[in-house]
């Protein structure tokens, strides 16, 4: 019981300290739970922060499951995804119902008509570093393509191509077009 | 049931977002669309707060988009709803967790997940960039091409895009420096 208390505040210490998510989170990890806690080693930790970027979801997320399973099992995993999730929880919510109450004001309309333009710009600055890393050769850049020109112009789910492009991954690494 | 409906947008979200932070956000674009329950431009004002809090940024936006629906049940169940699927999947994995990294299938279908996730991101930062940088419903009215562009807001992203990119000193400062600067000249500018 005590452990889980544990691994609850030691993941909500995590959440509250990640800005931004992804490799921001890595130094903050190393800190807490590898220096601090000694519950893994760097090396697990890179393990897990791998693995987590190749599964679903929120890589912070599937890192923590991974630690809180490996110290108590299931419900381990449980608790320590729960505490990162619970800072963002309790922060989103006091913004998300304080800006309700002001965005009818002219300031803060124009204030977030400027903020747009950042994320569009910060939007278009994290596609070029994953394009970096993703589209390696001629299939990855068509798929790519694909994708993007279907989603625009088309109604479709992404969960369709999601699921087509792991299809597509597979076939053309059997038919040996990777790499080309 | 609104609840019901939230958890199992989350769920999908949580399911098929590969690729960290800002994969959910076409899913985000999906939810809005088939749902109503939120506009485009709320949501590109959710992606700047979840930049700018701490937090991983998916979980930050799930948050906000189940508040923004259903209150703080509908915050606590989207969150739920985005994490469940990574507790199961990791849960399954973590005992064979070499395999599933050596696997020869897993790294051939994640060749295809990723250029797929650049484009879904890419098609969900087009609409952000429609919605920022031009007035289509202006223009749609007055048929006058000028007023097609928001030439403000099209000269702060150049300048964004300069700073952010090729200044060396600025390039590794966090993006919250940048929103709250483009709060600013949002304000300073009348956009």
């Amino acid at each position: 019981m005590r452990e889980l208390f544990q691994l609850f505040i030691a993941f909500a210490r995590v959440g509250v300290m990640t800005f931004g998510g992804g490799y921001a989170m890595i130094p903050i990890l190393e800190r807490e739970i590898v220096d601090k806690r000694g519950w893994a080693s760097s090396e697990e930790l890179m393990d897990y922060y791998a693995v987590g970027q190749c599964t679903p979801g929120v890589i912070a997320v599937n890192t923590a499951t991974f630690i809180g399973q490996k110290r108590r099992g299931i419900a381990g995993g449980i608790i320590a995804t729960l505490g990162v999730v619970f800072p963002s929880l309790v922060i989103i919510t006091l913004i998300a119902g304080i800006l309700t109450s002001f965005s009818h004001i002219p300031a803060v309309e124009q204030a977030f008509s400027g903020i747009r333009v950042c994320v569009c710009v910060l939007i278009f600055n994290a596609v070029t570093k994953l394009w970096k890393k993703s589209v390696t050769d001629k299939a990855t850049l068509v798929l790519c393509l694909l994708v993007f020109i279907l989603s625009v112009f088309l109604d479709i789910s992404p969960a369709v191509f999601v699921i087509l492009c792991a299809g597509a991954g597979i076939l053309f690494t059997k038919a040996g077009i990777r790499g080309k | 049931m609104i609840y019901l409906r939230l958890f199992y947008e989350f769920f999908k979200a949580g399911l098929f977002a590969v690729g960290g932070g800002m994969a959910t956000l076409p899913f985000l674009y999906d939810i809005s669309d088939s749902t109503g329950w939120f506009t485009h431009s709320q949501l590109a004002d959710m992606v700047a707060v979840s930049e700018s809090t701490p937090g991983p940024i998916g979980v930050n936006m799930a948050t906000y988009v189940g508040y923004t629906t259903g209150g703080i049940p509908g915050a606590v169940i989207a969150t739920l709803g985005i994490i469940a699927p990574s507790i199961i999947i990791i849960l399954l994995i973590a005992k064979v967790l070499k395999a599933f990294r050596q696997n020869k299938y897993v790294d051939a279908a994640f060749y295809g997940l990723r250029p797929c996730s650049v484009g879904l991101i890419a098609a969900a930062g087009f609409l952000v960039l429609k919605l920022a940088l031009f007035n289509t419903e202006l223009y749609q009215s007055t048929g006058v091409l000028a007023d097609l562009f928001n030439i403000k807001a099209i000269i702060l992203a150049a300048a964004l895009l300069v700073v952010t990119r090729y200044v060396n000193k600025l390039r590794n400062v966090h993006p919250i420096f940048f929103i709250a600067a483009s709060a600013v000249v949002g304000i300073v500018f009348a956009f």
